[in-house]
């Protein structure tokens, strides 16, 4: 019987100096929701935008310095696991991060208005929506809630506990779900959207929440080690074991978008304002891999037999359906939405694969999937600041039509897509290719080369899509109805731009440091 | 202590939960349904506490319990932001983005 006055609770001990990059992030986002309260208005977005910036950089900072500083551990209680993969993706997603805040900060294209509604609180069409937009109103709360849901993406890439899992997919999906809803331009679709993440999300987390009970009913113990431990000493019920596990697996693999979960991913990237799609699309994969990885290969992998078919079907259901529905698609959002679902795909072949850092492994999955989704995520924030940049009559302009004879009109930015676009599709000397790549070779190297054979038919099934992109802008005449123009952005989105392109294609034609970095640093503790 | 009949019970409250998000069109009670859902794992934590001992399963449900009510907060600001624009909680009218 336990008894609570006996047994006084200890207080914790925390290693300050690992867990200050979430430290930073917490008390820049709660100073930034200070602020909103005292500032007078025309001087918040400065402030608010510069300090979000600076938050995440102190935190970047932090981050490395540990990263070359401190040995892997456990912290706070054996809740979080600060590890080599921990390091590689925090740092992932604080560039990330920055290169959102830079994008949400972005005024320009539009005429000196940000993509966010003026007063989200206020009906679409209403006298006091106009009002709103009159007085030149601006929701400044975006960067704390961009900061708020960065934190609880670090803290989900190290839970080491299924708690924490579950409490920090909420922390950054709760402030995704608002940002989702707040668009500017096209309110209701934005609207909808956000009830359709929102409600679909929340589901999914439950789902995901009973797996966890289920697992904690199987081995006794919320930490990833303790439901290791069990599954290795193989007492408890099997049923209570594989029914938590694909459970928990609901919950991760519908943050990644992969099908079945997938049907939030375009309707939510569709209507999100473009900075807030961009950012959730590079950001949200990158921590929920991250978990993904954690969870089935550090407490699960005595499972690792159920799991790899069950993940090495959805793979291949994903990369398909990601592939052939993005073929049929008119809007770029929409057309990016599916091609990031066909990019989960590639994703889960890496995971699939399981192979552990060793003497006789070229590259570990680890590595590999954390170099995809770096040059993913470069890509996939440089196309979506130039969707931004496109635009028709005060509004993106995001349908393909729009997007004809860009060449012509504006060739560097033209270029700039083409480029990203041939990432996306895998093509030699971008980075794209390298991390194709480096995800067949892992999962190659696990043991699942028909999954490779079959990923590498979806890729060539999916470069159709994005050449698609490619022919409208260089070879078909801009329709004078439909014609989008370019509009310049600020110097913040510039950097982005050229800090993608660069990346692009460094990571493309020397990536050797870079990957091995990623293997130096691919061991998960527990 | 056994705690099968509170896992069981646990187990019909989700079904119940998920059952009623599938199919009742007002995204409040699709919600409310998502809440019953949060509350049957907190009762299958609470069982598989007792039943192991410990109390990792007891702070599970107050935390579970903390962010069921930050979800409410994000939710009820959504749905009733849909529900002013359109007049309508209904989920099977927010369609205008399809396939």
């Amino acid at each position: 019987m336990i008894n609570l006055l006996e047994t006084p609770i200890p207080a914790p001990t925390l290693e300050w100096m690992l867990l200050a990059p979430l430290f930073v992030l917490l008390g820049v986002g709660a100073l930034g929701i200070l602020l909103e309260g005292f500032l007078p208005r025309g001087t918040r977005h400065v402030v608010q935008a510069s300090l979000a910036a600076l938050g995440i950089l102190v935190a970047l900072g932090l981050t490395i310095l540990n990263w070359i500083q401190e040995a892997p551990s456990l912290a706070a209680m054996g809740l979080l696991a600060i590890d080599g993969p921990a390091y590689v993706f925090w740092t992932l997603i604080l560039v990330v991060g920055l290169g959102g805040v830079a994008l949400f900060a972005e005024r320009r294209v539009a005429g000196d208005l940000s993509a966010f509604a003026s007063s989200a609180a206020t009906v679409p069409g209403s006298p006091l929506e106009r009002e709103a937009d009159r007085l030149r109103r601006e929701h400044t709360e975006i960067f704390p809630l961009l900061v708020f849901a960065l934190f609880g993406m670090l803290l989900f890439a190290s839970t080491n506990n299924l708690l924490v899992l579950f409490v920090a997919v909420e922390i950054f999906s709760l402030p995704l779900y608002l940002l989702t809803g707040m668009a500017r331009r096209r309110r209701l679709l934005s609207q909808e959207a956000a009830l359709k993440y929102f409600l679909l999300g929340s589901v999914a987390s439950a789902i995901m929440l009973y797996g966890v009970a289920m697992l904690y009913g199987y081995s006794g113990s919320l930490a990833l080690a303790g439901v290791a431990d069990a599954i290795s000493a193989g007492s408890g019920s099997k049923w209570l074991l594989l029914g938590g596990m694909l459970l928990t697996s609901v919950g991760v693999l519908f943050k990644i978008g992969a099908v079945p979960f997938h049907a939030w991913t375009p309707d939510a990237y569709m209507g999100a304002p473009t900075p807030v799609t961009g950012f959730m699309a590079v950001a949200t994969k990158t921590a929920a891999v991250a978990a993904l990885m954690r969870v089935f290969y550090v407490a699960l992998g005595g499972l690792a037999w159920d799991w790899q078919l069950l993940f090495s079907v959805v793979a291949v259901i994903t990369m398909l359906v990601g592939a052939t529905a993005a073929l049929a698609q008119t809007d770029i959002k929409r057309l990016l939405a599916y091609s990031s679902i066909a990019h989960a795909g590639f994703i889960l072949v890496g995971v699939v694969g399981a192979v552990q850092a060793g003497e006789n492994v070229s590259i570990s999955s680890v590595a590999a999937v954390a170099f995809y989704l770096l040059t993913y995520g470069v890509a996939t924030l440089g196309a979506f600041a130039i969707v931004m940049m496109v635009r028709r009559a005060g509004g993106e302009a995001n349908g393909l039509d729009a997007w004809r004879g860009l060449g012509k009109r504006n060739p560097v930015i033209a270029v700039l897509m083409t480029l990203f676009m041939l990432s996306f599709a895998g093509i030699p000397l971008t980075a794209g290719f390298i991390g194709k790549l480096a995800v067949f070779a892992s999962a190659w190297e696990g043991g699942y080369g028909w999954l490779v054979l079959v990923a590498v038919v979806m890729s060539v099934i999916a470069a159709f899509f994005y050449l698609k992109v490619v022919v409208a802008m260089w070879f078909q005449d801009e329709d004078d109805e439909t014609v989008g123009t370019v509009e310049t952005p600020s110097i913040w989105t510039w950097i982005v731009l050229a800090v993608a392109a660069l990346a692009t294609l460094v990571l493309g034609i020397v990536p050797g440091a870079v990957l091995d970095l990623f293997a130096s640093a691919a061991q998960f503790i527990r | 202590m056994n705690p099968e009949g509170f896992l069981v019970l646990s187990a019909i409250l989700f079904t119940i939960g998920l059952a009623g998000f599938l199919l009742r069109r007002n995204a409040i009670i699709a919600f409310l349904s998502i809440e019953l859902m949060l509350n049957a794992t907190n009762l299958a934590f609470v069982a598989f506490a007792r039943f192991h001992g410990n109390l990792d399963g007891l702070v599970a449900a107050f935390f579970v319990m903390v962010v069921a009510a930050a979800e409410v907060v994000i939710g009820l600001a959504i749905i009733v932001a849909v529900y002013r624009s359109r007049r309508s909680a209904s989920v099977d009218d927010a369609n205008l983005m399809k396939l």
